[in-house]
């Protein structure tokens, strides 16, 4: 690893100072699970660390009437066993708790995870499902943007701009008949990137589907949320042939990576089969 | 290790019930600062990209990996080391078990799987196969095949049960 400064500002204040300072021989750290690894094997060179570690106040997960408020600096773990989570977002719960190893969730924080924006990361999908915002404060001002509204741009490129840091997410609560599931293909151990990811969300109201949403992980340079789903489910009823019908509209959505995990075909597929899998489950067809 | 071209700064941890103050390039590893600046060499380090667990430390009660993590990262925190684990000469129970029951071989990657299973015992001492395969998914050995070390965790919960 390069030497580098390392900053610990402590109120974001000072960060923002310190961000436009050094302006884009900076970058923010916050768990640094996904930051260290890439500066380890020299995939990127940082001159300066703004860490996040001593500002107080970015470390909460709170339930409001529309949703939970979960803070840039908590922990993934802390989500994953939040009794408060799981009571309102179980969807939440169980994608957190997917992510690698419970060691690299101690140290992984929200805010890190979403502005770090690998393709192949778990909570991006259902943050999609769930149409979370994520706050982002700068020297400026803050400003808030939906996760859907072109937050993940490209391969480990997000919305969170220079001088930005990410302090926090909102994430309205599921329907409340809403079934939920986060699946993903992992053919190699259980801590591996997958090979496809599905976040999905159904609700069957009298018989027919009134809201159904899917997210994919790993089929493309970004999470990727499958608006052509409830085009075909969304006021009918919901069948096997229907299921079938809608999974296979995200072909088109899925230009994978061809890696160990699969070649770019064989992801697209498994991404149409996890896809129906997951809408069988959330729409009651098990 | 490479010349620094940067300025120190300054670490304070509690390691083991001992405070250590040292001034480190930014650059080191949690891992290594154990390691080399303190001595402390029964943590190890192996893939040094977080996946393998064998450099898994606790840090204010919750385990991390410490390849991944950076000393400076860690400064005013509460660590334990497998150098911790034992009490005096009493062994912690994971410790016994390990050796009585074949929890390990070449035992590289020893220290990870002890203090990664011990988190899971202070948590739930009595876990299910299910729950202890899960917790421990991130803790690599080449020699037992698991088996041996499943068993190991699972005869230290029940010692712990036992108020031993």
């Amino acid at each position: 690893m390069r030497d580098f400064q390392f900053h610990t500002p402590s109120t974001l204040a000072e960060a923002h100072s310190l961000l436009s300072d050094y302006g884009e021989e900076a970058r923010v750290i916050s768990g640094g699970t996904g930051l260290i690894n890439m500066m380890k094997q020299d995939l990127i060179y940082v001159d300066h660390l703004v860490s996040l570690q001593n500002i107080d106040g970015l470390n909460y997960i709170r339930s409001t009437g529309e949703g939970l408020q979960i803070g840039g600096r908590t922990t993934q773990q802390e989500v994953a066993t939040s009794s408060v989570v799981h009571e309102n977002n179980p969807l939440l719960t169980e994608t957190y708790g997917e992510v690698a190893t419970v060691r690299v969730r101690n140290a992984a924080t929200v805010g890190g995870g979403v502005a770090h924006g690998d393709p192949a990361q778990d909570p991006p999908p259902t943050l999609l499902v769930l149409d979370a915002s994520i706050h982002v404060a700068s020297k400026g001002g803050e400003r808030t943007v939906k996760a859907r509204d072109g937050w993940f741009v490209d391969y480990y490129t997000t919305g969170v701009e220079e001088g930005e840091i990410v302090t926090g997410i909102t994430v309205p609560a599921a329907p409340a008949n809403a079934k939920t599931t986060y699946i993903k293909f992992l053919p190699r151990t259980a801590d591996d990137y997958p090979t496809v990811a599905v976040s999905a969300l159904g609700v069957v109201d009298g018989g027919v589907v009134t809201d159904v949403r899917v997210g994919l992980g790993a089929v493309n340079s970004t999470a990727v949320f499958a608006d052509t789903v409830a085009g075909v489910l969304v006021g009918k009823e919901p069948t096997a042939d229907l299921v079938r019908e809608a999974a296979e509209t995200v072909r088109d959505l899925c230009a994978p990576t061809p890696d160990f995990r699969g070649s770019a075909e064989y992801k697209t597929d498994m991404a149409v089969v996890f896809t129906r899998r997951a809408l069988t489950r959330v729409l009651g067809l098990e | 290790m490479t010349t620094d071209t940067v300025a120190r700064v300054p670490v304070s941890v509690t390691i083991n019930g001992t405070e250590y103050s040292a001034e480190v390039p930014p650059r080191r590893t949690l891992v290594d600062f154990i390691r080399y600046d303190l001595g402390l060499t029964g943590t190890k380090e192996a893939c040094s990209v977080g996946v393998c667990g064998i450099c898994t430390v606790e840090m204010d009660g919750a385990i991390v990996s410490s390849c991944i993590l950076l000393a400076v990262q860690a400064s005013g925190s509460q660590i334990t080391t497998i150098e911790g684990v034992a009490d005096g000469d009493k062994l912690h129970p994971l410790q016994e078990a390990f050796m009585n029951y074949g929890g390990f071989q070449c035992g590289i990657c020893t220290p990870g799987q002890i203090m990664a299973s011990r988190a899971l015992l202070q948590q739930n001492p009595d876990p299910t196969e299910d729950e202890i395969k899960n917790w421990m998914m991130g803790n690599l050995c080449r020699c037992t095949g698991y088996y041996k070390i499943i068993e190991s965790i699972q005869k230290a919960g029940e010692m712990i049960r036992l108020g031993n």
